[in-house]
């Protein structure tokens, strides 16, 4: 009780420290920022890619249109990056960006509209033999356009609600044009951005190292001489790189386990700073099987959870935390907990959701005891505890519920030929917008990773509402309508628990704020070291 | 001996050859799609159009027999390729993770042999005493000790009672000895203690065995020396099993450390294997299959001249 009452005061304290008041400190210069990544980066195109792993050791050496503003947690407050203004016109659909003078790139060219135009062109309108992982983002965009070498314009098919947070998304960093025109794929496996530091050199399954880049356009950043990033896989690992000061931060997250351990071991020399997640565990019921085909079936399966209760237990031992509707609470579209309770299996009264349940087993057809197979994907943290917690849930409306776990490259081919009853599914947001967060529910010929199997012309309709819509208000009216249809009135799919970033770190490391994505604020131009 | 030699270099090739058609159809057995992995698993927007680009630029959309016959031609003409995962060229990832794991293999081997072969010997010498015990119970220990078990002994040791963990990026000796030291010393010393407890248990059964042969008997008889007649007599003779099982086990350490690494954090061949399989990166897996079948050919056919040389009875013929 001692132990878990000092842990708790030093958490406090670490928290504290780590609060914008201390944030607040002047910034000063020099240092090596050494930081642990638990992924590698495949090629170095973040075009392409979809790891964070090409995000954190690569970041620094680019910048993008926009961005997320670096001190605010929510990460949904948009700042300009390379565009230090933009404004939009009546009809919605054209963005005009004026972007920075005098910015160049680390081969001392300068950077103009031309070279963003090339790099969104390669994006949204790849040429054959290049694979663009996020080109459906961008369906909306009819034209982009360079009048002058500081004007970039987009010129979209119909209005959007989400298109300012696509020119902030991580992954599209700007390009040089002359290179991409002579080699499209030369970011593969070259680095040429306009980042706060410079490459240095990459050695592959070990480190990554970048430093200061003297020219950059932000004059005064960045703080830091230079970063190491350190390849590490194994989280016990990462835990003993931080607490044996050989990385002064691991930018992904730690278990509630691991951190605690940190601040026993480090106290005053760790802080911690932690944020709701936006990840999500899903659970995909496959439409085209019996009794998964029936929506009765599928609510009494949302209706067996006690997500609060849920919360609280896993949360001890697992990156899981937040009981969330459709967007990660904290969020302007996140739903208020007094709407959420209102949904099925979100009611705080859990004896009644369960009879409620057990109604509609009954109703279905659905004999006591009734037995399918949950797959589970290979992965410990935090799959494990939440598919045995679900399996437990289950069992308590009467339904007998057998786990296979399957090894993760073989899990979303399982998924995707649609070989399972239920399953457990994964989504994560690089920014936080509804459009991406929403876009999987569509129907299943319009998005591929819709893996419970559905055609709801419904929810394709709302979806696009709340897409097009550009009056918040109106935006939010849609998206509650939407996520009442898809977690209450279909269950076409089941929301576990929002998962909650834990990020302990060495106390020396100022200037950077946690958000709700492990993809975002890795530029690392205001992180500075206090010794 | 030159016509034995020959005859053992061109059995490789068949071996060799053996394996490579092994290892590209068990690959393809196991489910699991590398494009799949890469581009479509989490990603709400994945495109089949995308992904089927992707299979069609790694050659994986070809019939079975070309990709093999491709690969075939490649491992011909000692090009393996490149990693379908990170696009680089398959020497040029394996060259980076060689050295680390060649030189980790060698300090453990130094280890082990540096521990076991006086141990054996003198727990043999000493059969049923309390020294004989003693080194029973501290080889039995070790084959009972994982060594990634020790190994994270080891770290939890330095962190709580020193404060103070090993270099995590690999520092390779030309370059700063100490560094390369502070950091490989640990985990060879975790594999090299698994690896002395196999060697000292071969060393001893091999040494009571050749103590108790006639010729040593003769050799006590007529008075000669103890360090003599074991130097010598008992030794040389004993080591032909010792041999094997170092032989091996040194083999075995280019690409099987992989818990250790880990732990580690050793950018070693042991981890890319790992992840090469997990990531169903084809290229990468097989050329490491072949280039482990090839270390262990090679180190066999060595012991096997080995023998030659410790024990003039043997002739190859």
């Amino acid at each position: 009780m001692r132990r878990h009452l000092s842990i708790l005061v030093i958490a406090i304290v670490a928290v504290v420290l780590t609060s914008p008041a201390a944030a607040q400190d002047k910034p000063r210069y020099g240092g090596e920022l050494v930081f642990a990544v638990p992924s590698e980066p495949p090629s170095y195109d973040a075009h392409r890619e979809e790891t964070f792993g090409v995000i954190h050791p690569l970041a620094p050496h680019y910048n993008t249109l926009l961005r997320p503003d670096p001190t605010d947690r929510t990460a949904t407050k948009i700042v300009g990056d390379l565009a230090e203004s933009w404004t939009i016109s009546k009809d919605g659909r054209t963005y005009t960006l004026k972007l920075r003078r005098g910015v160049k790139f680390h081969d001392g060219s300068e950077m103009t509209s031309k070279d963003a135009k090339a790099s969104y062109d390669k994006i949204i309108f790849p040429p054959a033999g290049v694979a663009s992982d996020r080109k459906g983002e961008y369906l909306d965009v009819e034209a982009v356009q360079a009048p002058d070498p500081y004007t970039l314009v987009f010129r979209l098919k119909w209005t959007s609600g989400s298109f300012l947070m696509s020119l902030a998304s991580p992954w599209n960093w700007i390009y040089k044009a002359d290179i991409l025109a002579k080699d499209m794929r030369w970011y593969e496996t070259n680095v040429m951005g306009t980042g706060p530091f410079v490459f240095v050199e990459h050695v592959r399954g070990s480190h990554w190292v970048g430093k200061r880049n003297p020219n950059y356009w932000d004059k005064g950043k960045p703080y830091l001489d230079g970063y190491r990033a350190i390849f590490i896989r194994d989280s016990a690992a990462q835990v003993a790189a931080v607490r044996g000061e050989r990385a002064h931060i691991q930018f992904r997250g730690f278990s509630p386990a691991e951190r605690d351990s940190l601040i026993q071991a480090l106290g005053p020399k760790i802080a911690v700073q932690e944020s709701p997640w936006d990840c999500a565990l899903l659970v995909a019921m496959n439409h085209d099987k019996k009794p998964f085909d029936d929506k009765r079936f599928r609510r009494a399966l949302t209706l067996a959870l006690d997500r609060y209760q849920g919360s609280q237990a896993l949360s001890k031992i697992a990156i899981v935390k937040e009981v969330a509707g459709v967007q990660v609470p904290g969020a302007p579209f996140a739903t208020p907990p007094a709407e959420l309770e209102k949904l099925a299996g979100y009611g705080r009264d859990i004896a009644k959701s369960r009879a409620e349940a057990r109604r509609l087993l009954k109703e279905a057809s659905v004999p006591d005891g009734f037995a399918f197979t949950f797959k589970n994907r290979g992965i410990p943290m935090p799959y494990e505890p939440v598919g045995v917690w679900l399996i437990d849930q289950w069992r308590q409306i009467g339904l007998n519920v057998k786990q296979e776990v399957i090894e993760a490259a073989k899990y979303y081919a399982e998924l995707r030929g649609g070989n399972f009853d239920v399953a457990m599914d994964f989504q994560c947001g690089y920014i936080v917008e509804p459009d991406l967060d929403l876009y999987k529910f569509q129907s299943k010929d319009k998005s591929p990773a819709n893996y419970s199997r559905y055609t709801d012309k419904v929810l394709d309709e709302l979806y696009e509402k709340q897409s097009r819509a550009v009056d918040a208000e109106e935006r939010k009216k849609a998206i509650r309508e939407f996520e009442r249809r898809l977690l209450d009135d279909e269950a076409h799919y089941l929301y576990t628990l929002q998962w909650h970033r834990i990020i302990p770190h060495s106390a020396k490391v100022k200037g950077w704020t946690v958000t709700p994505s492990h993809y975002l604020n890795q530029q690392l131009d205001a992180v500075w070291l206090a010794e | 001996m030159a016509k034995y030699i020959v005859k053992r270099l061109l059995l490789m090739i068949p071996t060799l050859l053996g394996v490579a058609v092994l290892i590209f159809f068990l690959m393809r057995v196991v489910p699991g799609d590398i494009v799949e992995l890469r581009f479509a698993g989490e990603s709400a927007f994945a495109q089949k159009e995308n992904l089927d680009k992707e299979r069609a630029r790694l050659g994986l959309d070809r019939p079975l027999w070309e990709q093999f016959l491709t690969w075939m031609l490649g491992i011909v003409r000692l090009d393996f390729g490149t990693s379908m995962w990170t696009g680089a060229p398959i020497m040029e990832e394996i060259k980076l993770r060689a050295a680390l794991s060649f030189q980790l293999a060698v300090m453990a081997t130094i280890i082990a042999v540096v521990l076991a072969i006086p141990l054996g010997v003198v727990a043999a010498l000493k059969q049923d005493t309390w020294v004989d015990y003693a080194v029973r119970i501290f080889s039995i220990a070790g084959l009972a000790t994982p060594s990634f078990w020790l190994g994270i002994v080891f770290i939890l040791l330095l962190l709580i009672v020193f404060k103070w963990l090993p270099p995590m990026v690999y520092t390779p000796f030309w370059v700063n000895p100490w560094q390369n030291m502070l950091q490989l010393i640990w985990p060879a010393l975790a594999v090299g203690y698994r690896y002395s407890a196999v060697a000292t248990r071969m060393t001893r059964s091999a040494m009571l065995e050749v103590l108790r042969e006639d010729y040593i008997r003769t050799a006590r008889a007529k008075g000669l020396w103890l360090k003599l007649i074991l130097s010598r007599h008992a030794l040389k003779n004993a080591m032909l099993p010792v041999l094997t099982v170092i032989a091996l086990e040194f083999a075995f350490l280019m690409g099987g450390l992989v818990v250790t690494e880990q732990v580690f954090n050793l950018n070693g061949l042991g981890m890319l294997f790992v992840e090469s399989v997990a990531r169903r990166d084809y290229t990468l897996t097989q050329a490491l299959v072949m280039l482990v079948a090839f270390v262990f050919i090679f180190v066999n056919f060595t012991v096997d001249l080995m023998y030659a040389w410790l024990d003039p009875r043997i002739r190859f013929r």
